[in-house]
């Protein structure tokens, strides 16, 4: 079991899953959004990566603002 | 006819109203009045998606990135290092290269921090960046950024969201007189008039968002800001009269009974 933080809050993952997966397990695969993994941009291409134990993720969107 | 773009960077642009997608009651009302301003870019901000609501819509689920050009904002970072990292993240979720930049200063005045901003503009123009910059409508500080590679100069007319117009037009007029770059006027513009004003004294666009959101009708009133904008740009176009201290009349004193 692995603990991380997504979006300063945390998560406990059952399984070993990657990030394309925790992306699908919030409906975001159709949405344009970025993920920071541990303060560094993750590009689309390493979404296969697995998470693991005190990752800390971010997924931003673009919201409304001035 | 000549053709009047507003060109940024590569990129021409037929209006030049550039309009905030924020303060909106909700994304019907931002989507009504964002279509009603003629706009064809938008300012965005980068936040945490909410991941304990997923079914939440979302701003892209009405206003098409398709349709509109959607310029990333850095609102509400103080320091250069938060500035750019919602950049690149922004850059890694839209995958263009034209942003705005704004490093604020002081809370409660939302003046920007030059010092910050003229080193994130350095930072993000070497990392390939085309940058529109948020500044005070100081002209040596807006050289200064069109030096680092600003593609537009964006000066203040009053503070963020104060609605209280142009506050010094000299020194609007002084930035326009000396950039080579676009100059569009952002924050403070508080109703269509300022807008236009802006327009007279040269600047080649407006940023708009809370004098059409916070209007009692903000699509009523962003299709005003339309108006305004295009009736300003005509105005310096076509060349103003001299001003004269005393009257002269317009009818000839030949012929009088």
């Amino acid at each position: 079991m692995a603990k991380i933080q997504i979006n300063g809050k945390k998560v406990n993952l059952k399984n070993t899953i990657s990030i394309l997966e925790l992306v699908k397990k919030y409906k975001l695969t159709k949405k344009a959004v970025a993920i920071e993994l541990n303060g560094k941009i993750l590009p689309k291409a390493k979404y296969k990566q697995l998470l693991k134990d005190k990752d800390i993720i971010e997924i931003v969107h673009f919201i409304g603002g001035g | 006819m000549i053709k009047d773009y507003l060109k940024i960077s590569n990129k021409k642009f037929k209006s030049r109203l550039i309009v905030g997608t924020g303060k909106y009651k909700n994304f019907k009302q931002t989507c009504d009045a964002i279509s009603s301003s003629g706009a064809e870019i938008v300012t965005v901000a980068v936040r945490r998606v909410n991941i304990l609501d997923k079914k939440k819509p979302m701003l892209s689920d009405y206003l098409s990135p398709k349709k509109y050009l959607y310029l990333p904002n850095t609102a509400g970072c103080y320091n250069s290092k938060e500035a750019l990292r919602t950049l690149r993240l922004a850059r890694e979720m839209g995958g263009w290269n034209l942003v705005k930049l704004e490093v604020l200063g002081d809370k409660r005045t939302l003046y920007p921090n030059m010092i910050e901003t003229i080193n994130s503009t350095k930072i993000l123009v070497k990392e390939g960046f085309k940058v529109m910059v948020y500044c005070s409508d100081d002209p040596i500080q807006a050289k200064i950024l069109e030096d680092c590679g600003a593609s537009a100069i964006m000066p203040l007319a009053s503070p963020i969201g104060s609605g209280l117009g142009i506050q010094n037009k000299i020194n609007i007029s002084l930035i326009i007189k000396k950039s080579k770059v676009p100059v569009i006027v952002d924050a403070g513009i508080g109703t269509a008039s300022d807008a236009t004003v802006a327009m007279e004294l040269g600047c080649d666009g407006v940023l708009i968002n809370s004098a059409i959101a916070m209007a009692r009708d903000p699509t009523m009133m962003a299709k005003s800001f339309k108006h305004a904008v295009k009736a300003g740009r005509k105005s310096f176009l076509a060349g103003r009269m001299k001003k004269n201290f005393f009257g002269i009349a317009s009818s000839p004193k030949k012929g009088l009974i």
